[in-house]
């Protein structure tokens, strides 16, 4: 079986959030890069838990992103992959990322594509969608839990209130939420070994870009916080009640 | 160019989020001058023409039993398909479960750019400009959609659904079927909760509670004022709650309008699920804990003494 697992970049949680350029750019000036959690510690770790599974698997990665997100993919590598390819451009338009992705999709023939819920950053949750739809594949999102038997996956998802199991036959998109995977931690063998696995940089497809961002805004800083004295947990709910008429 | 709005349902009742879909859908209709149109896949329960009320003209309904459960694929082919021959300027959909399965795909189906968890009505000056939440809820992004079809997925409780009066023209609408790639085999449902995504009201608990026979307080709260209960991850690691209650950078993201935390830290890892919260009120018994920098309203003090009297206090409000 043949899995890619799409990999992006997000700044540390806690990073500064700020902005330059008139407030067009992120300010990633010192900023520490990780892998996206949700890819890392699902979409990745789900993948690596299939080959233990069926050691004859493949898994490749793919990150859309400048030569900034190599060391990010090297460390994908060194969780387990196989062999990642970098498409060479960095975007902020999903669509754009989707495009990349299906393209490397289609000329590697996978059965299974993983992404992460979502970026950190960006907070789309919209390219596993996408990529799905380029390729006529289906796709669930939000998956919890992810079970192969031969060529059927058992996928359970969220929704509100509640999950929903449904049996789909491969080749399929599957976007990965806690549930999916068991967290673990690199071994020191797999980080040295990461060195001398395949990094394959391609250029990117033309693709027009459906959007763009004007600029970016920081919320109004709170006013800071109204305390009551614990003596009179009834002022609060007062305040509650009356004030913010939340109820 | 009429504004298209998916209404999205389940069990055969029309979902709060898609009310709001729809009023701001009409808002936006209002705006540029054209008309809100719904489209309705599956049997419902729910009366259709009432979603006139709600700014909607005319209703497409696709009364086909085998569309009450999602299958992305198939709703996205219809939806577009709709859209294509209404010659819609406009998709919007709730961003629920639901939506971020079928918004992508209608976007990359149609060519249409997609603005995903906006917030904001259009701004039309200057292009078609929309606002969304980015960087975990720390900051905004204002996104032009640069293609002649827009696709907006509004963010769940950022909009409240204006209910005037009118009544929608129902019309049947019959794509041509295709056959399913997703065989459903079973829905699970917590009974009697209020699903959290959905909430406007939470109320949440972390390793401050000392344990897990320590959530009645939380969930009688949660029952009073009609709440969903979330928690910490230290709570779910912990196996004190399950783990869809957990919030946070790794966990559900929420945005109610009011997030009540009890005995929790704010870890900044917590804080990206819930910062996009209208309002936090914190009850922790350490000053220093970095929730009250984040919080609106909150209380130092033990939650063993002060949840009670809180209780108490909300029993005679809500009577
Ligand atoms: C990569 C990463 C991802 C993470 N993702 C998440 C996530 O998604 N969600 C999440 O929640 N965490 C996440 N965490 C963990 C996070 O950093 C915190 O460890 C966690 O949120 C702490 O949970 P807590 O506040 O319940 O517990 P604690 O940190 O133990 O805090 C308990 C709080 O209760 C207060 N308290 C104690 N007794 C009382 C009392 N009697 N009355 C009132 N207050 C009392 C204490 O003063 C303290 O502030 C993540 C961590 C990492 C490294
Ligand atoms: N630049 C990228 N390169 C590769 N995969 C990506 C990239 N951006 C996002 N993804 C994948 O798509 C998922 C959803 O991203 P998003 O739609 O941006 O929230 C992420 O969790 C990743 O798995």
């Amino acid at each position: 079986m043949k899995i890619l697992v799409c990999i992006s970049k997000t700044p540390d949680t806690t990073a500064k959030i700020a902005f330059v350029d008139n407030n067009t750019k992120f300010a990633a000036e010192g900023v520490q890069w990780i892998i996206n959690p949700y890819d890392e510690w699902y979409a990745l770790v789900r993948a690596i838990e299939l080959k233990e599974q069926d050691p004859s698997s493949i898994i490749h990665l793919v990150t859309v992103g400048t030569a900034d997100a190599e060391p990010i993919i090297r460390k994908a590598l060194a969780l387990g992959g196989d062999e990642a390819i970098r498409v060479n451009l960095e975007s902020h338009d999903s669509f754009t990322i989707a495009s990349q992705i299906s393209a490397i999709a289609r000329e590697g023939a996978y059965d299974l594509i993983l992404t992460g819920k979502e970026t950190l950053d960006y907070n789309g949750a919209s390219i596993g969608g996408m990529v799905a739809e380029l390729l006529d594949l289906p796709f669930i999102s939000l998956a919890t839990k992810f079970d192969l038997a031969g060529n059927t996956a058992t996928v359970t998802r969220e929704i509100e209130g509640g999950e929903e199991v449904a049996e789909v036959n491969l080749p399929l998109v599957v976007s990965c939420q806690k549930g999916v995977a068991e967290q673990r931690i690199p071994n020191m063998k797999g980080i040295m070994g990461a060195r001398s696995k395949p990094l394959k940089v391609v250029e990117p497809t033309a693709t027009e870009a459906l959007t763009s961002i004007v600029n970016f805004e920081l919320p109004p800083a709170k006013a800071g916080v109204k305390l009551v004295s614990a003596d009179q947990p009834e002022e609060l709910v007062r305040l509650l009640h009356e004030e913010a008429k939340l109820f | 160019m009429p504004v298209l709005i998916y209404i999205d349902q389940a069990e055969g009742h029309i979902k709060k989020s898609s009310f709001e879909a729809a009023s701001y859908g009409a808002k936006i209709a209002a705006l540029t001058g054209t008309t809100a149109e719904a489209v309705v896949l599956g049997k419902l329960t729910d009366d259709l023409p009432s979603l006139g009320n709600y700014g909607i003209t005319k209703v497409h309904h696709v009364a086909d039993e085998s569309l009450n459960h999602l299958d992305a694929q198939q709703f996205t082919r219809i939806i577009a398909a709709l859209a294509t021959q209404i010659n819609a300027g406009v998709v919007v959909l709730s961003n629920n479960v639901n939506g971020k399965a079928i918004a992508p795909r209608l976007s990359a189906r149609l060519k249409a750019g997609l603005v995903a968890g906006a917030i904001s009505l259009p701004d039309t000056s200057n292009g078609f400009v929309v606002k969304k939440g980015v960087f975990s809820g720390k900051a905004f992004a204002n996104i032009n959609v640069l293609t002649p079809i827009k696709i907006i997925a509004l963010t769940p409780n950022a909009f409240s659904p204006e209910k005037g009066s009118g009544i929608a023209e129902v019309v049947a609408f019959t794509p041509s079927p295709e056959p399913s790639r997703v065989k459903l085999v079973a829905t699970n449902k917590v009974k009697g909760q209020v699903p959290l995504s959905e909430a406007e009201l939470v109320i949440s608990g972390g390793r401050g509670l000392k344990g897990p026979e320590n959530w009645g307080m939380i969930e009688e709260l949660a029952q009073l004022l009609g709440a969903a209960t979330a928690c910490s991850r230290a709570v779910a690691d912990a196996h004190w709650r399950p783990h869809h209650e957990h919030v946070g950078q790794t966990g559900g993201s929420v945005s109610p309008n009011m997030y009540f935390a009890v005995g929790i830290s704010g870890a900044i890892q917590h804080l990206a699920g819930v910062n996009r919260s209208k309002v936090i009120v914190v009850i922790n018994k350490d000053p220093e804990a970095p929730f009250f920098k984040a919080a609106d309203y909150g209380i130092v003090g033990d939650a063993f003494e002060v949840m009670p009297k809180i209780i108490a206090a909300v029993r005679k409000i809500k009577g």
